[in-house]
């Protein structure tokens, strides 16, 4: 059940950054490029994105657990430490540099061009490097 | 290529999906639908259960497959997609999360650390353009 629900949350959020058309590298840049010819969708995107799942996060606060009885696995603590900082700045450039982020990389796979496997498999050898230094 | 103009309704009706997709996995899972984490788990036995997350990201993935990427606007030659996608990860995993992880999950959870998270990879992903706008390397 539970990687069925997997499953079925991948194909929902798959579906979502192909309509949104955050698969297309170009499009993210559009936003990103504010000395340039910027353009906000991704911005509209974003805002409808958090604002569906707010409520969702609200309730499962509430509730203490998923709706099935799961500990819930939220994001680690309050404190601003240097990997935050250092990592997300890092993710920043590399994002900004390829109009790429790691859901947009993996669904770009599917178009079989050399690009997309060279990315990912920089994305991939990336993980594995942040796991070699990241402290525990 | 450069960017099209996306139609307002498809703006947020795609955003809105990813948040019924963020939403469904905390609500009936507990976890947290972020595409760098769960691609880190899935890559390693000893990181928790692989199977969840290996159905997330094998769903995520069938769409595209199935109707197409649609267009593709390569913003980089291929060396260059090997240094930004090793950055991207890098940065992912250092930081604790992406664009998914915190940007969308971590701020509808209210996270502090997210927020952050996110106004520093926008602002540096915005140097960065801004930077190669003015001195073109490719």
């Amino acid at each position: 059940m539970t990687a069925i629900v997997a499953f079925l949350a991948g194909a929902l959020f798959g579906c979502g950054l192909l309509l949104s058309g955050m698969t297309n590298p170009a499009n993210v840049m559009a936003f990103l490029d504010v000395t340039g010819d910027w353009r906000p969708a991704l911005a509209f995107t974003m805002a409808a994105a958090v604002a569906v799942a707010l409520p969702a996060y609200a309730l499962t606060r509430n509730h203490g657990t998923s709706l099935r009885g799961h500990a819930i696995r939220t994001i680690d603590g309050t404190r601003l430490d240097s990997s935050l900082l250092l990592g997300s700045a890092i993710f920043g450039v590399g994002w900004g540099l390829s109009g790429i982020c790691p859901g947009p990389g993996l669904i770009l796979l599917s178009s079989r061009t050399l690009k997309a496997f060279v990315f990912v498999g920089g994305l991939v050898a990336g993980v594995f490097a942040a796991n070699a230094v990241r402290p525990k | 290529m450069s960017a099209g103009a996306i139609p307002l309704w498809q703006s947020l009706a795609g955003g809105a999906l990813i948040g019924a997709a963020a939403a469904a996995l905390i609500l009936l899972n507990g976890e947290v639908a972020g595409v760098s984490g769960i691609l880190d788990r899935a890559l390693h036995r000893s990181f928790g259960e692989q199977r969840w997350r290996l159905a997330f990201l094998l769903g995520l993935v069938l769409p595209a497959v199935f109707a197409g990427p649609g267009p593709i606007g390569w913003q980089a030659s291929a060396p260059s997609l090997a240094v930004t996608g090793l950055l991207v990860g890098f940065g992912t995993r250092l930081g604790s999360g992406c664009t998914s992880g915190h940007g969308v999950c971590g701020v509808a959870n209210l996270s502090l650390r997210s927020l952050v998270a996110t106004l520093t990879f926008i602002s540096t992903a915005m140097l960065a353009v801004a930077f190669r706008h003015a001195w073109p390397l490719q």
